[in-house]
């Protein structure tokens, strides 16, 4: 439905350079109202920068930009909502000390006699918090709530400032099957309401239910655009990585070895009340999957020794394991790929050679605690190669790295240990088609080589591709076990809603 | 090292312009006198900046100065214990504070500032109580003893110019604080908890036990410090002696280029930022600026060295951006 007259937005041979990197260059992007543009690219292709400078984050080193079809000037975050453009961040930006509803309308309170009016924002906040389908009181604090909890209150956020141009930077990145949908209909209503939306996702299945037209980035340049009905995965893969991408073999299936990691009515902290047991044999890759909020990270916690349970026990090897510290189960051969990366999984000030090695130190200390800086390079480099992380060198600092790039500099930092038992906690978040693919094939290689592996996915299509196995949690509890024969969206959706 | 380039700057900016207006500034006498005091200060300001590494504070040092600097004196003029003994007691007393102050910090989960405040009362308010609040000194004995603090080792082929023995001891905690913090695991483990303790903690340091150490280290500096000040002053007045110090060192840490936040800091910074307090000091008395004013300089010449440390940092990024382009590898090939 283009409108006949100017576009809503226009932007003109837009260029940026960081330090070391061109991240734009000469980028031009048309948006009409009332539809959904998806904006593609690999990781560090320069999405993210082009959307902060939509939204008055960043400021353009050259170009235009053109709303209505007049040259205008966002020269801040503020400037941007004045002009009606919303943009939900990739990365978190809550204050999460505040309430979801302080949050929702951080720096715009609605006031009464010159104070924040709370109960207003009580009830404002509910009915956003509704629209977005999260099921949580406005009073919550928002540490309190899930990462995906929390993704879907950056878009309540969003929504309250009636955005005419909705920028959504990898929402669903955090978000299970369930959530998404419910954040679609969000979208679908909105496009339907003549908002028009820039929506970024290295999930290619969202994109083709939801786009109505899709532009591809390439190394901060124009690589192609599709129109609604040439979106389909080979096409948008082809233009994001200009070539075609080297077909993924058929996924082998292990024999699994003895049992490594057993877990016997386990009780997590989360979960009071709630048992769980599993076993988790060498070589076999074991999916978990369930609703946000059901328990699936605070397990992986537990195991890796973050939190102690509150009752049950871990054993390894076949012998009993009490973990006071996740030094213990990193002593033991385990090794956790966090959620939340930039929390618990990077140092953010730190550089990508100083965060990949950061677990591994004490491996390869010369004597007595010396760092042995010629194996801190080599690390870095073959990590960096291996990855394919894009940054100019390896001492880089990490919170400059595009989203995916710093996911993969966690998974780095965790392969390196070469651990028995791998707990991936949503591995593939933010990363794109390719290294998705060089993922997988580094989980085949080390289940090959006998690791057993515990990962937890919101993305169906990842369990339904990788698991051996899969357990579905429901409300902290197991809710069922799928075999590979067994195993399909139907059965893990029954099992993961009715519980 | 570009983080210490600011402060010396300042540093050389302050004597310079000292040895202009004032003769008797580069005379061999006074030149040892800052050296001995930039010393004392420095194995302070060392310690602290271990504590604000890991993102904390120590507002306690003055008080275990104090403490110590009576306790040393009172356990041999007045309880007639041995000199080694009287030592090892004083940095046990030390070692134990340190060790305090890192359980209820990591253990109890109580602040650093809350913890260290109370101790700055606390032992403050004991060695009044156990001196009688009577000055303590080490009167003309203990001349061997005192030489750790007053002695000069001659340098040699340079007539006429000593260097202080606090100097030398200073230097070699120096050292090794570099050694540690930068070639060891445990200073990369200390600075990157000091930024995010939680992924630090997820990576498998031992995050509480770090943090011990660093207070640890910072109560035993302050303990050695508070020997070393009472052997240089010999005379001990219990119920002032190390006021504000913990504020000198942590402004010198501060303007050695450590952060607040946690995560930053150089000892080479730490000690340069030492050394310019105490030229600041020499230069108000060499100068004859009215003492009363001493306070209010010292305070903005710090924050006039913050400042200029923070365009030196803009500067050099800037630099960086406009160099970049010529090292910038192409993007990893595909
Ligand atoms: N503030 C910054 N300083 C230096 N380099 C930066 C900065 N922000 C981004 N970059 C670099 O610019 C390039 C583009 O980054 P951008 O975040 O736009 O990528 P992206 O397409 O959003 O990737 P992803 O899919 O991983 O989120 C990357 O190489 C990144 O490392
Ligand atoms: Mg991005």
């Amino acid at each position: 439905m283009p409108a006949p007259s100017s576009p809503l937005l226009e932007v003109r041979r837009v260029s940026k350079r960081y330090p070391g990197v061109q991240a734009l260059r000469s980028v031009c992007l048309r948006l009409e109202a009332g539809e959904v543009l998806a904006l593609l690219g690999e990781n560090g292709a320069g999405k993210s920068t082009l959307m902060k400078i939509l939204a008055g984050v960043q400021r353009p080193d050259a170009g235009e930009l053109l709303i209505d079809g007049c040259t205008t000037e966002i020269a801040s975050p503020d400037a941007a909502l004045d002009l009606g453009i919303a943009l939900i961040h990739q990365e978190l930006n809550l204050a999460d000390n505040l309430s979801v509803g302080a949050n929702i309308f951080l720096g715009r309170e609605p006031r009464r006699f010159g104070l924040i009016d709370k109960r207003r924002i009580a009830r404002d906040a509910s009915s956003l918090i509704k629209q977005v389908g999260l099921d949580v009181s406005p009073n919550t604090l928002v540490h309190r709530l899930s990462i995906g909890q929390q993704q879907l209150v950056e878009i309540a956020k969003a929504l309250s400032v009636n955005a005419r141009i909705l920028i959504m930077d990898e929402p669903t990145s955090s978000l299970s099957q369930h959530e998404t949908e419910a954040l679609f209909r969000v979208v679908k209503d909105l496009r339907g309401r003549g908002v028009g939306i820039v929506y970024i996702s290295h999930r290619l299945g969202e994109v083709k239910e939801l786009a109505d037209r899709a532009v591809v980035l390439r190394d901060g340049e124009n690589a192609g655009e599709l129109q609604r009905d040439e979106i389909d995965h080979d096409r948008m893969v082809r233009l994001m990585i200009g070539r075609e991408l080297a077909g993924f073999g058929r996924r082998q299936s292990h024999t699994p070895g003895e049992i490594v990691l057993r877990a016997s009515n386990l009780e997590t902290p989360a979960n009071p009340g709630r048992r769980l047991s599993f076993a988790l044999k060498a070589g076999e890759i074991v999916g978990v999957a369930g609703l946000v909020g059901a328990g699936r990270t605070e397990l992986l916690q537990v195991l890796f020794g973050v939190d102690r349970p509150l009752s049950g026990t871990i054993e390894v090897g076949g012998r009993p394991v009490v973990f006071h510290a996740p030094h213990d189960a990193i002593r033991a051969g385990l090794a956790l790929v966090p959620e939340d990366r930039k929390q618990q999984g990077l140092v953010l000030e730190m550089t990508i050679r100083e965060n990949v090695c950061l677990a591994s130190l004490d491996r390869y200390d010369r004597a007595v605690g010396f760092r042995n800086r010629s194996h801190e390079r080599q690390a870095a480099a073959d990590s960096i190669r291996r990855l394919n992380i894009k940054a100019p060198h390896d001492r880089q600092v990490v919170r400059l790295l595009s989203g995916g790039n710093q996911q993969k500099v966690v998974l780095g930092k965790w392969l390196l240990l070469k651990p028995r038992v791998l707990l991936l906690d949503e591995p593939t978040r933010g990363i794109d088609v390719g290294a998705k693919q060089e993922v997988y094939q580094l989980m085949e290689q080390l289940a090959g080589e006998g690791a057993a592996i515990l990962f937890v996915s919101s993305e169906l299509e990842e369990i339904l591709r990788m698991s051996d196995r899969t357990l579905v949690m429901h409300e902290g509890r197991i809710s069922g076990e799928l075999d590979r024969a067994r195993l399909s969206e139907e059965a893990v959706m029954r099992l993961a809603t009715r519980g | 090292m570009k983080k210490t380039l600011g402060i010396l700057g300042l540093l050389i900016a302050v004597c310079v312009s000292t040895a202009a207006l004032s003769p008797n500034f580069l005379k061999a006498y006074n030149v040892e006198n800052i050296t001995t005091w930039t010393s004392l200060f420095g194995i302070l300001s060392i310690g602290v900046a271990f504590v604000i590494m890991t993102g904390g504070i120590d507002l306690s040092i003055g008080s275990v100065v104090g403490l110590t600097g009576c306790l040393l004196p009172w356990l041999l003029v007045q309880k007639h214990v041995d000199p080694v003994s009287s030592i090892a007691l004083v940095m046990l007393v030390s070692l134990a504070i340190g060790l305090l102050h890192g359980f209820l910090i990591t253990k109890m989960r109580l602040q650093p500032f809350v913890v260290t405040l109370c101790g700055l009362l606390f032992y403050r308010g004991f060695a009044r109580w156990f001196t009688g609040d009577e000055t303590q000194g080490f009167g003309n004995g203990f001349a061997g003893l005192r030489y750790l603090a007053v002695g000069r080792v001659p340098i040699p082929f340079v007539s006429g110019w000593h260097l202080p023995v606090p100097f030398l001891i200073m230097a070699t905690i120096a050292v090794a604080a570099a050694i540690f913090l930068n070639q060891t695991i445990y200073g990369r483990y200390l600075l990157a908890l000091g930024r995010n303790e939680q992924a630090a903690r997820y990576s498998g340091i031992h995050t509480d036990r770090m943090i011990m150490l660093a207070y640890l280290i910072c109560s035993l500096l302050a303990g050695l410090g508070g020997i070393l000040f009472s052997l240089e002053i010999n005379s001990i007045q219990p119920s002032g002696h190390g006021d504000f110090y913990e504020l000198y060192a942590i402004a010198a840490a501060v303007l050695g280029g450590c952060s607040l936040r946690g995560g930053e800091g150089s000892i080479l910074g730490v000690v340069i930022g030492a050394a310019v307090m105490r030229v600041l000091y020499n230069a108000i008395n060499l100068l004859g600026i009215p003492t009363q004013l001493e306070f209010a300089i010292i305070g903005m010449v710090i924050l006039a060295g913050v400042i200029f440390d923070e365009l030196v940092k803009r500067l050099a990024a800037r630099r960086r951006t406009v160099a970049s382009p010529a090292q910038a590898t192409p993007p990893a090939a595909f």
